[in-house]
Parts: structure tokens; C-alpha cells; sequence
């Protein structure tokens, strides 16, 4: 019988009732906001890392070790490109640290005041080429890759796709658009080639790491490559500062470290 | 509801007033950030225009295929006792629940080069799906088609059959019947899921980019091209979403009552 009348009029009680109770969510979550105080010694503190994807392995490792040393501290993370993390956070989104793969991204913030005191490089990480299992292509610099089909890199405000940009223009290399698929971030560019029928693509090397036997790296000489700068800083309206300021330290700190180095990040200096 | 003049229960029409504002306020919200002064300038951009085209080849493309390919399995849907039915239309109606994401790795998993398919396609006839225009009208397809054919099986069932049973007895053969008799009855309905069909592929974003990519000119239809704006040019992204709002819109509310709530 398809859509009969019955059949709608039962559609849309519950599409009310689903808007009733979606009202009654929001309602209740702006009652009781998080609770972040440090009244009860340092318990139920949620701590929110915002950070750059090329991130996520290492600092979810790293809040785990956090967690260790502060028992009743919660860290979350939102990982994207940094450049669409900044945006988030300028456009109120509820977050204690920001970690950035790229110095303009976090310049940005500190100059629209989002950001409290001065932020610190914590890791360096540098850019490969990205094929294949096995290079099937045979693509061994950055000009090959001009016409070996479609290539996979990041959007070009975000800052493997930046930095991607400079080695490029650095080699004398110029891609046609319509050859080259861009993700949204580093690891949808690598999704492209691991997932994808993209040829190569162009991505962090602690991504190629993390990616394992799914794709081969090349590599590109230092000569042309970028280093890619991460900094961490609090947010300017961070919940819980003080938390949100040891876990910065901690990141900065020998264990954090050797984490960011056993995922094949540059050491800050 | 025509059935008595009632006065409808006020709790229902405050809610239902809640719900309207809570569909029109995003719509609001981006019309209010907008900036009208260089929205003609941010949408004719090269990139804009080569956006809004491929949107509209796309989603065409993905409306037409899906009448061509809909119609005929509406029917067998409605008409015949075909074996497993009902599993026929679950996986039929599986991309409108589905992330589109994931539709997009489904799609990846049977036609990349290295799927079996994939590869024969790219092997036997050149055609390469994946960053592709092709590939981005099969997403969009994907994902819009379940719309046309749930519209139209339920016309088709609402059908008299009488009607056929008339013409059959009069001599017209199956075929006859189903184009001169079924389809003109029908026919409110298969505008209706057309276009329905048409404003679900125009807005498709995961299937595509996932499995045709994020390709200038080729598979970056308005809503990539959104994506990727908003974080270089808030503005152009803004105007290019006001086209797919204003464009959806009229096309929605042109769309008369009459052609989704049947009689």
C-alpha cells in the first residue's frame, strides 16, 4: 500500500518525538555543564586535545600514559587537519590543547586570541612519497610523479598539503589539478593510495610508518624535503588549565617523547 | 486530513512548529554569515563553475540512470512474487541508511583497479572508475537511487489493477499494458521519485569522495568543493552552499503535495 495516511501520520509523531527528545538532550547537556573544577582533588576532569591528524597514533598513545600518571583525568582527542582544527576552535568548539602540524595554523589562533601563552614545538616530522605495495609505477623521485596518474594530496590549506606544495615547487614539479585527488586530511590522502586507486601520494613519513606493508615510501632528499614543525599550546578559555598545562609538559617530556620518536617523529630541536 | 474540521491538539502544532524552526534556522544561520557583496564573485570562480557543473552532470546523470534502471525493478518489486523479496529490497534500500562512507569503501572494494571488476573494466574497455566523472555519477547513483524505486513501488502497488486487467482483456499485450496503462498512472510518481532522486545525489559527499575522489573538474562536485573551502575561503564556501540550498529548496517545494502524499 506505500506511503498510506496512517503510515505517515505514525512517521510523524516520531519525527516529533525524536525532536522533542533531541530538545530535551540539548536542554539537559547545557544544564549541567562539564564538570572540570578542581574542588574534588583532581577528579572527573575531562581534558579535550584537539590536534593535527598526523597526530593521532602518537598522541593517543601519549594521553594513555597521561591517564596513567592522573588517575580520574579523562583525555579525548578530535583529530583533522590543523587547519580545519583551527577552524573548529574559532568557531567555539570546547577545547583545552591544540596541536598543530604546521606554524600558521597555530599563528592564527594566537592572533585571533584563542590561544593562552606562547606554544611550543614538541616534534618535527618530514614528507615521503607514498606507493603502492612494491612501487609497481617505479616512481623513485618527486618528478615522477608528474605523470605517473592520479596522485593523492592533502587540501591545500591544510599542511601536509602545504608543505607538499613547497616540495613540489622546490623540485620544479608541477602537477595537472586534474590529476591530483586532495583529502581532507593526512589520512585520507593515505586512504587514497592504501584504499584508493591513487598511484602515490605525497604524506607525512610517520603516516608511510604507521601504514606498514600497505604502501611502499620513497624517500625524498633532504635537499627537497619540508620539515614540518608541531607545536602545542593551551586554549585561551581551557576548562581545566592546569591540567591542560601538565598534559603540555608531559607531552614535552622524556616519555611523551620517546613515544613521538618510536612513531618516527623528529625530535623538536 | 481533510476528514473533519477539527481544530488540530495544540501540543502538536507547537511541536511541530519546533521542529519547523528547528529545519529553518541552519538555513537562516547561513544566510545570515553570508556576505552578498562578493557572492557573485566567489561563484564565478573557475572553480565554482567547474563545481556547480559537475554537480549538475552528476546528479542528472544519477536521476536519469536511476529511472532507466529504477523503473523496472520497482515493478518486479511490486508485481511478482520474485523469490527473497524481501532481501531483494533490503539491499536495494541499503544505501539510504548506510554512511555514505561506507557505501563509498563498497564501492571501492568491487570496482578499483583492484578489484576483479574493477580491473577488468580498465583492462577490457579503458574505463576506470575511481577519479572519474563516471565514477562520481555511480556514487551519486548509488546512494540516490533507493529514493526513486521506493517511490515508485509504492505507486505501483497503490495502482488498480483493474485498470491493466482492462486493457489486457481488450487485447493489449504486457508490455503494451505497462507503457500505455501502468506508467501514465503512475507517472505523478515517477516525477516525484525523480526528483527526489536528483536532490539526494546532488548532495551526495561520501560515496564520492571516497570512492571517486576529490579531482578538480573530474569528481569535485558542490559539496567537496564546499568541504575543501571552508578552510581557505569560509565566504566561497558559503556561496556555493547557498546554490545547493536555493537550488534544493525550490526544487523540493516545487514539488506538490500532491506527488508525495497520494490520495
Amino acid at each position: 500500500m506505500g506511503l498510506g495516511r496512517a503510515s505517515l501520520r505514525v512517521a510523524l509523531a516520531t519525527v516529533l518525538l525524536g525532536a522533542s527528545l533531541l530538545a530535551a538532550a540539548c536542554g539537559s547537556a547545557a544544564d549541567e555543564p562539564e564538570v572540570r573544577g578542581t574542588s574534588g582533588g583532581e577528579r572527573d576532569v575531562t581534558l579535550t586535545v584537539a590536534a593535527a591528524t598526523s597526530l593521532a597514533g602518537a598522541l593517543e598513545e601519549i594521553g594513555e600514559g597521561f591517564r596513567a600518571t592522573r588517575p580520574g583525568v579523562e583525555v579525548t582527542f578530535t583529530f583533522d587537519s590543523s587547519s580545519a582544527v583551527a577552524r573548529q576552535i574559532r568557531e567555539g568548539a570546547p577545547v583545552d590543547v591544540f596541536a598543530s602540524a604546521d606554524e600558521i595554523s597555530m599563528t592564527n589562533l594566537v592572533d585571533d586570541g584563542l590561544i593562552a601563552g606562547d606554544p611550543a614545538i614538541f616534534a618535527r616530522n618530514e614528507l615521503v612519497i607514498v606507493t603502492r605495495p612494491g612501487n609497481p609505477t617505479d616512481i623513485d623521485s618527486l618528478a615522477d610523479l608528474s605523470d605517473a596518474g592520479v596522485i593523492a594530496l592533502c587540501g591545500q590549506d591544510a599542511p601536509c598539503g602545504r608543505y607538499a606544495a613547497v616540495a613540489l615547487d622546490g623540485a620544479g614539479v608541477v602537477l595537472d589539478e586534474s590529476k591530483v585527488t586532495r583529502g581532507q586530511n593526512v589520512r585520507a590522502t593515505l586512504a587514497a593510495v592504501v584504499h584508493g586507486d591513487a598511484v602515490a601520494g605525497i604524506v607525512y613519513v610517520t603516516d608511510a610508518l604507521g601504514a606498514e606493508d600497505a604502501v611502499a615510501a620513497v624517500a625524498i632528499p633532504p635537499d627537497l624535503n619540508v620539515v614540518a614543525t608541531y607545536s602545542i599550546a593551551l586554549a585561551e578559555d581551557a576548562g581545566d588549565a592546569r591540567t591542560a598545562e601538565a598534559f603540555v609538559a608531559y607531552v614535552r617530556g622524556d616519555e611523551a617523547q620517546a613515544v613521538l620518536a618510536a612513531h618516527g617523529f623528529l625530535p623538536p630541536t | 486530513m481533510s476528514r473533519s474540521g477539527r481544530r488540530p491538539p495544540i501540543p502538536v502544532v507547537v511541536v511541530a512548529a519546533l521542529t519547523v524552526l528547528f529545519f529553518s534556522l541552519p538555513l537562516v544561520g547561513i544566510l545570515q554569515r553570508a556576505d552578498w557583496s562578493t557572492v557573485w564573485s566567489d561563484l564565478t570562480t573557475d572553480q565554482a563553475v567547474d563545481a556547480i557543473r559537475l554537480s549538475m552532470i552528476c546528479s542528472v546523470s544519477a536521476a536519469a540512470l536511476s529511472v532507466v534502471f529504477g523503473t523496472p525493478l520497482a515493478w518486479v518489486l511490486a508485481r511478482t512474487a520474485v523469490p527473497g523479496r524481501p532481501l531483494i529490497r533490503g539491499l536495494v534500500l541499503l544505501p539510504m541508511v548506510l554512511p555514505p562512507v561506507i557505501g563509498g569503501v563498497a564501492l571501492l572494494a568491487a570496482f578499483s583497479l583492484r578489484s576483479p571488476i574493477g580491473s577488468w573494466l580498465h583492462d577490457a574497455f579503458g574505463i576506470q572508475l575511481t577519479f572519474s566523472t563516471a565514477g562520481a555519477v555511480v556514487a551519486a547513483t548509488f546512494v540516490a537511487m533507493p529514493f526513486y524505486v521506493l517511490t515508485v513501488e509504492g505507486a505501483l502497488r497503490g495502482v488498480d489493477q483493474r485498470y491493466e486487467e482492462v486493457a489486457a482483456s481488450l487485447g493489449a499485450d504486457r508490455l503494451t499494458v505497462f507503457r500505455r496503462v501502468t506508467l501514465p498512472l503512475i507517472a505523478p510518481s515517477v516525477a516525484a521519485g525523480a526528483v527526489l532522486a536528483w536532490a539526494r545525489a546532488l548532495g551526495e559527499f561520501g560515496a564520492t569522495i571516497t570512492f571517486a575522489g576529490n579531482v578538480e573538474g573530474r569528481t569535485r562536485t558542490l559539496p567537496l568543493a564546499v568541504y575543501l573551502e571552508l578552510e581557505s575561503d569560509e565566504q566561497a564556501a558559503i556561496a556555493l552552499s547557498l546554490v545547493l540550498l536555493v537550488v534544493s529548496l525550490v526544487v523540493l517545494v516545487s514539488l506538490r503535495d500532491r506527488w508525495l502524499v497520494r490520495r
